[in-house]
């Protein structure tokens, strides 16, 4: 095995049992944290694509600013609520499971029918490939009107959570 | 080298693994938090169609579906403060009525 294939599998071995941890934990902070440690292996599994331009994202944005959001609101709440049904089995959870265990296999069957196209991962990306000058001049060029658009976004994003958030303005 | 099929498979897990919260957690901030992994699971697939293709129109549109879960990650969480200070609980099998 390759160093990337060692690396794949254990950030993907991470990543799966972080997402698990999410899901599994019954206290909305440790599932906040799950949550960080799993955008971390995700970055490092973006550095095997050689994206390293959006893995400095995924931990500056998620795993910074958006978890520091998450955990501020769990705090400001005070969630120490538990799930009432504990970790027994409902209905809603076994059709919950039967149907993402029917979306994973539908997805599956059709994925490992792509075998072919699986050949040019063996060539390096040229140089520049993911890096932040080409990124960069990409969104300035090609992609400006939907860059622009999405800093529209932002700013009614910021205006529309002070509005909703505050109980008298 | 680690074929894309094995990205495009981690990114599928990753994604039912989310769906599979969405469907079964009560928790509306944990729910939310399902949803950003199923995010990212999109963004992972894009971004392994990018390396596959050598083209970079992947990282731009991760790009922007960063962004959009930022812009998300804000209103959402502004909801759940003003639904929680009016039922004073972020069940969402308990929240039946938009208002109150």
């Amino acid at each position: 095995m390759t160093v990337e294939a060692v690396l794949f599998w254990a950030f993907g071995a991470c990543v799966v049992i972080g997402a698990a941890a999410v899901i599994a934990s019954r206290n909305a902070v440790n599932s906040a944290m799950a949550l960080v440690a799993t955008f971390f292996f995700l970055a490092g599994i973006y550095l095997l694509l050689w994206a390293p331009t959006l893995a400095v994202l995924q931990v500056l944005v998620y795993a910074g600013a958006i978890m520091v959001l998450f955990l501020f609101v769990i705090m400001l709440l005070s969630l120490t609520e538990s799930e009432v049904q504990g970790g027994r089995i409902t209905l809603s959870r076994v059709l919950g499971g039967a149907a993402a265990a029917a979306v994973l296999w539908a997805l599956e069957t059709t994925l490992l029918r792509l075998a072919p196209v699986a050949r040019a991962m063996a060539t390096a990306p040229a140089p520049q490939f993911g890096t932040l000058k080409s990124l960069g001049a990409l969104l300035y060029s090609q992609y400006v009107l939907p860059f622009e658009v999405v800093s529209l976004l932002l700013l009614v994003a910021i205006v529309g959570a002070v509005v909703v958030a505050k109980s008298r303005i | 080298m680690v074929p894309t099929n094995h990205y495009l498979v981690l990114a599928a897990v990753l994604f039912c693994m989310g769906m599979f919260g969405v469907l079964v957690r009560r928790n509306a901030l944990v729910v939310f938090m399902c949803i950003e992994l199923m995010l990212n699971a999109a963004n992972l697939t894009f971004l392994a169609f990018a390396r596959e293709q050598q083209n970079m129109v992947g990282h731009a549109s991760a790009f922007f579906v960063i962004v959009v879960a930022a812009a998300e990650a804000a209103i959402g969480l502004a909801i759940m403060i003003a639904v929680f200070r009016s039922r004073g609980t972020l069940n969402i099998g308990e929240i039946r009525t938009m208002k109150h």
